[in-house]
C-alpha cells in the first residue's frame, strides 16, 4: 500500500498560495511609504503557513489576504534603499499612548499587535493592509524601516532580519559556557554566527546539529566548535561536559539550548541535554507540541520563547552581516512566477545544499 | 599428518577463493599469473591425554621453578589469574582448557591445606566478563565454589583500593597491578595462547594492571614501532612488558605461568571428511567436494534470509572444537619460549618476498567483540592491527602497498560494550585519523572520563581509552600503506575510517592500481583459521 501525503514545500502548488495580479496596498496613514522589494526570503514560518502546518493560535493577530514576504529588502521612493523591520507594533499601527512593552522598545512583544489602524497581523507579510515581501510593492511604516548602506549588496541586505532574530536570541542567551544549536537551517546558523560575534556576550563552547553536509560546512565556519548529526548530540554533550546518564536524560548538560526547530523532539532533546537550571531557547517557531515536563520539574529547567527583535537587534544585526558577509547565505533565487520552485527549493534547502532561498523582484515588470 | 601451510601460485585452474565477510562470506577470483594464496596447516595433532598433560606440566615445571606442590603450604594466599573473553577466538568448546588447568591447580592447592584463592579474569582495560562467560572459562564446578563468596572476579583496573604500584622500569614506566595479584605468595597465570603474541611477561603485566601502566606501551609510538607484535624480539610491546616483568621479580611478585596452545580447528576437524556446518571453510577450495559447494551454497542462502540480529547470533554461538597441542608451566621466560615453538609450528607459513596488494576476508570476530558487534573501530583493528601484523620478518604487503580487506563494515555499534567507541567514532574520527594527533590530542579525556569509568567498573563496558589502544594497533599498517580499502563495507563508515569503500574486488584491484600499476602481485591471506606468515 502506498501512503499519500503532502510533503513540505508542495503547499505551494497545492494550498493557498498564488501568483495574482493585485491593486498595491494604499499607505493607511500618515508616516507610510511605499518599498518596492528587491530581495525577499523565505522563512521557515512562510513555509508553515503555506503548508498549513501553523498554529491556529495565529488566527486573531493575522488576517487574510495577505501577501507574504517578511525578509525584504527594498527601494524606497527617495532612491534610497532599505529594510523592513516587518514587526507591526504600536508605532505602526498607530497607537497612543504605546503599549508597556513599546515603551520599552520591546516591540517584538507588543500587547496591541492586533489593534489600532491596521488589520489585525503580527508583521508585515501577515498582514491584510500592508502588503507583503513576495510582491513588487508593500507599504511600509518610517519606524519599520533601516536604511541600506550603499556598500551592502541586496543578497545580504535581505539576511539582516533573520539575522536579527539570532541576534535577539545571542542576546537571551547570554554570557553562559555552553551551547547548544539545535538546527543548522538559516536561523540555526545565524544563530551560532551571532553567539560568535560577541552579541551573545561570551559564550564558551558552541556545539550545533547539523542534517546536511552544507550545514556543517557553515556552523563550522561561523563558529560552532563542534558540530553532529541530531542522534549524536548527547553523546557530545556528554563527554563535553563529563556528564553521566540516566537513559535518555544526561545528568549534567549544557548551560543553554538553542532551539532552532520548534518540533516537539528537538525541545524534547533540547531538555534531555541541558543542564539542572538551564533554560531551553525556542528560537525556530514550535505548534503544538506534546511533551513530558518531568525532566523540566525534576531539574529546574526552563523554557522560554525568543520571538524576533527589537530595533537595537536590528541595528547589530546590520552591522553583523556586514561583518561576516552572512549575503554568501543566500544560495539561490527565483523569480515570482516560478514560485513553487523557490518554495519547494526552501522546503529542501539542506538537502540541496542550500541555506537560504530568496525572491528576486529586481526583474519584475510592474516594479 | 597434517599438512603444513603453504603458498599457491594462482592460475587459470584456481577456483574463486574464500574471503570471510563479517556474518558472511565471499568468493572472488584474483588475476592468474601474479596473485598467490597463503594457506595456514592444517590443525595440528591434539595431545591424546589433556589432564595428563596438564598435570605433568605442573609437577615438571620449565626454568628454574620448583614443582607447583613444592609452592603451595597453607595459611598462603593464592591467586589464580587467566585470560579473558578475549581469547580464543572463536571460544571453545566446554571443557573450556583454562577450567581444565585451573581445576588441577586447585586440586594442588587444595591437597596442600590451601583454603585463601583468589581467581581473577585478567582483563585488563576490556570489559568485564559475563557470568556465563566466566563459567564457560572456569567451569560450573569452579563458578559454584567460588564466585558466590567473591573469591572469583574480573580484574577492576580502576579501583584504586585493589591496586598496588610497584615502581618503575629503568626506562620511567610504572608499573602497577593487581593488589592482590601483588600480595599473594604465589601468583598462577593461565594463558591460553592463541597467537605468538600472547603470553610471556605480558600476561601478568598486562591482564592485571592498570591504565596508568598500560598507557607505557600502549601508545603510538610503542605500538608503531612493534614490528611485528607476533615477533617478540622486534617487537617494542614485548621489551616494554619484560622490563615490567623485571619490576614484578624485583618486588616479590611470584609467577607461576601455565601456557596451552591449541591447534588451528575453528571450524571442525570432521569437516575434512565430508561433515561439519562450517566445514568447507577449513579446506583449500580446489578440494571442495560437491556436497561442500552445495553446503556453501545453502550457506550463504540461509544466511541471507536471516536478519543481521540473527545471522550475529548464530554466528557468535559457534564454539570451536580446538585440540590442546601443549602445556608448559614454571618460570614465565622458559615457559613461553617452549609455548612459542608450539604456536609456530601450528601458524608459520614461509612466504618469499612481499606483494603489492595485500587482501584478506575478515571474519565476524576479533578479541574484543565477542557477543558483541564488530564495529567499524574494530574493522580496522582485525585488518591493520591483527591481520597485518601476523608476520615474523617483514610485512606480506610492501611499503606503499594497498591493503584491500572485505567486510560490511556497519556503522553501528553495541551500545553496552563499547560506548567510547560510538563517541571516538563520532567525534575523534570525525577530526582525524592520524594515530598520533589523535593520541595528543583526545586519549587524555576519555581516558579519565568518569562515565566511562562508571561503565567499565560496573557494566560490562570496554574502558573508556580501549578504542584508542584499537587505532593504535594499526598504526604501524597506517604509516606502512599506501592505500586501505573495504570491500562490500558501508561506505560513509569506511571513509570515516580513512579508507576506500569499493562494491567489488574488481573495483578494489581498479582502485589499487593508482598506486600500485596495472599490474600488481597480489598476495590474499587465507585466514582464519589462523596463520602467521614467515615472510623473507
Amino acid at each position: 500500500m502506498v501512503a499519500s501525503r503532502v510533503v513540505p514545500g508542495r503547499g505551494a502548488s497545492v494550498g493557498p498560495l498564488r501568483l495574482a495580479d493585485v491593486d498595491p496596498p494604499e499607505p493607511p496613514g500618515d508616516g507610510w511609504v511605499r518599498l518596492r522589494p528587491r530581495l525577499a526570503g523565505i522563512c521557515g514560518s512562510d513555509l508553515a503557513t503555506i503548508d498549513g502546518r501553523s498554529s491556529r493560535y495565529f488566527e486573531p493577530i493575522v488576517s487574510f489576504p495577505f501577501t507574504p514576504g517578511h525578509e525584504v529588502v527594498g527601494d524606497l521612493d527617495d532612491g534610497g534603499r532599505a529594510v523592513l523591520v516587518p514587526v507591526l507594533a504600536c508605532a505602526a499601527r498607530g497607537v497612543e499612548p504605546p503599549c508597556r512593552q513599546c515603551a520599552t522598545g520591546a516591540i517584538n512583544r507588543c500587547e496591541r499587535v492586533a489593534f489600532g489602524h491596521l488589520e489585525p497581523g503580527l508583521q508585515t507579510g501577515f498582514c491584510a493592509d500592508t502588503g507583503g515581501g513576495w510582491s513588487t510593492s508593500l507599504v511600509a511604516h518610517e519606524s519599520q524601516l533601516v536604511a541600506v548602506p550603499d556598500g551592502l549588496s541586496d543578497e545580504a541586505a535581505v539576511m539582516v532580519e533573520p539575522t536579527a532574530c539570532a541576534v535577539h536570541a545571542a542576546g537571551v542567551v547570554g554570557a553562559v559556557d555552553t551551547v547548544a544549536v539545535l538546527g543548522a537551517g538559516t536561523l540555526g546558523l545565524l544563530t551560532i554566527a551571532a553567539l560568535r560575534a560577541g552579541t551573545g556576550a561570551g559564550v564558551g563552547t558552541v556545539v550545533a546539529t547539523a542534517k546536511h553536509p552544507v550545514q556543517r560546512r557553515w556552523a563550522v565556519e561561523l563558529g560552532a566548535d563542534r558540530v553532529v548529526a541530531p542522534g549524536e548530540l548527547a553523546r557530545a554533550v556528554r563527554a563535553a561536559t563529563g556528564s553521566w546518564r540516566l537513559g535518555a536524560q544526561l545528568t549534567g548538560g549544557f548551560d543553554v539550548v538553542v532551539d532552532c526547530v520548534g518540533s516537539a523532539e528537538s525541545i524534547a532533546q533540547g531538555l534531555s541535554v541541558v543542564a539542572p537550571g538551564g533554560t531551553v531557547v525556542l528560537v525556530g517557531m514550535p505548534g503544538h507540541t506534546a511533551l513530558d515536563l518531568t525532566p523540566l520539574w525534576h531539574r529546574e529547567t526552563s523554557v522560554r520563547g525568543c520571538y524576533a527583535y527589537d530595533r537595537a537587534d536590528f541595528e547589530a544585526a546590520l552591522d553583523l552581516v556586514a561583518a561576516a558577509d552572512l549575503g554568501r547565505l543566500v544560495s539561490a533565487t527565483y523569480p515570482l512566477d516560478r514560485y513553487p520552485e523557490a518554495v519547494e527549493h526552501a522546503a529542501a534547502a539542506g538537502q540541496r545544499d542550500a541555506v537560504k532561498i530568496a525572491f528576486d523582484l529586481r526583474g519584475e515588470r510592474r516594479r | 599428518m597434517p599438512r603444513p601451510g603453504f603458498v599457491l601460485e594462482v592460475d587459470g585452474s584456481t577456483p574463486p577463493l574464500l574471503f570471510h565477510s563479517g556474518e558472511g562470506f565471499r568468493l572472488e577470483k584474483l588475476p592468474a599469473g601474479r596473485s598467490r594464496v597463503v594457506y595456514p596447516a592444517e590443525p595440528l595433532a591434539p595431545l591424546d591425554d589433556v589432564d595428563g598433560a596438564i598435570r605433568a606440566a605442573l609437577l615438571a615445571p620449565l626454568g628454574d621453578s620448583a614443582p607447583l606442590p613444592d609452592l603451595l603450604h597453607p595459611g598462603m594466599k593464592l591467586t589464580i589469574a587467566f585470560d579473558d573473553v578475549s581469547l580464543p577466538l572463536p571460544k571453545m568448546r566446554r571443557p573450556d582448557i583454562r577450567s581444565r588447568v585451573i581445576e588441577a591447580v586447585l586440586d594442588l592447592a587444595a591437597a596442600a591445606g590451601v583454603d585463601d584463592v583468589h581467581l581473577i579474569a585478567a582483563l585488563a582495560l576490556h570489559r568485564r566478563m559475563t557470568e556465563d562467560e566466566l563459567r564457560h572459562a572456569v567451569g560450573d564446578r569452579v563458578y559454584d565454589a567460588f564466585a558466590p563468596s567473591g573469591a572469583l572476579y574480573n580484574h577492576d583496573a580502576e579501583d584504586p583500593d585493589q591496586l598496588a604500584y610497584l615502581g618503575t622500569t629503568d626506562q620511567g614506566e610504572e608499573v602497577e597491578i593487581s593488589k592482590r595479584a601483588a600480595e599473594s605468595d604465589l601468583l598462577v597465570y593461565v594463558n591460553i595462547n592463541i597467537v605468538a603474541m600472547d603470553g610471556g611477561h605480558k600476561s601478568t603485566a598486562t591482564g592485571l594492571s592498570s591504565y596508568r601502566s598500560l598507557r607505557h606501551h600502549h601508545n603510538v609510538a610503542t605500538l608503531e614501532h612493534s614490528r611485528s607484535f607476533m615477533d617478540r624480539h622486534r617487537s617494542e610491546l614485548h621489551h616494554s612488558n619484560w622490563r615490567m616483568g623485571d619490576v614484578l621479580k624485583a618486588a616479590g611478585v611470584k609467577v607461576f605461568q601455565i601456557e596451552t596452545t591449541l591447534n588451528n580447528d575453528t571450524f571442525g576437524l570432521e569437516a575434512l571428511r565430508g561433515g561439519g556446518p562450517l566445514g568447507m571453510l577449513q579446506k583449500r577450495e580446489w578440494e571442495w567436494t560437491a556436497r561442500d559447494r552445495a553446503a556453501f551454497v545453502a550457506m550463504q542462502a540461509g544466511l541471507g534470509r536471516l536478519s543481521p540480529k540473527n545471522r550475529r547470533r548464530t554466528f557468535q554461538s559457534w564454539e570451536a572444537p580446538y585440540g590442546v597441542t601443549s602445556v608448559q608451566a614454571g618460570e614465565v621466560d622458559a615457559v613461553h619460549e617452549r609455548t612459542l615453538e608450539h604456536v609456530h609450528a601450528q601458524h608459520l607459513v614461509p612466504v618469499e618476498g612481499q606483494t603489492d596488494v595485500l587482501t584478506m576476508g575478515l571474519p565476524y570476530i576479533c578479541p574484543y567483540n565477542v557477543h558483541s558487534i564488530m564495529n567499524p573501530i574494530l574493522v580496522m583493528c582485525l585488518g591493520l592491527g591483527y591481520f597485518f601484523n601476523l608476520y615474523r620478518g617483514r610485512p606480506l604487503v610492501r611499503e606503499g602497498g594497498v591493503l584491500i580487506m572485505t567486510h560490511p563494515t556497519p556503522w553501528e555499534f553495541h551500545p553496552v560494550h563499547h560506548p567510547s567507541y560510538i563517541d571516538f567514532f563520532e567525534q575523534v574520527l570525525a577530526d582525524t585519523t592520524d594515530p598520533t594527533e589523535i593520541e595528543a590530542r583526545y586519549e587524555k579525556q576519555f581516558a579519565e572520563d568518569e562515565w566511562y569509568r562508571h561503565l567499565y567498573r560496573t557494566s560490562h563496558a570496554y574502558h573508556g581509552v580501549h578504542p584508542f589502544y584499537m587505532w593504535y594497533w594499526g598504526a604501524h599498517a597506517l604509516r606502512h600503506l599506501g592505500q586501505v580499502t573495504i570491500v562490500g563495507g558501508d561506505p560513509r563508515a569506511v571513509r570515516r575510517l580513512g579508507f576506500r569503500p569499493a562494491t567489488s574486488m574488481a573495483d578494489a584491484l581498479e582502485m589499487a592500481s593508482d598506486v600500485v600499476g596495472r599490474e600488481p602481485t597480489i598476495t590474499h591471506f587465507h585466514n582464519p583459521p589462523i596463520l602467521m606468515a614467515d615472510v623473507t
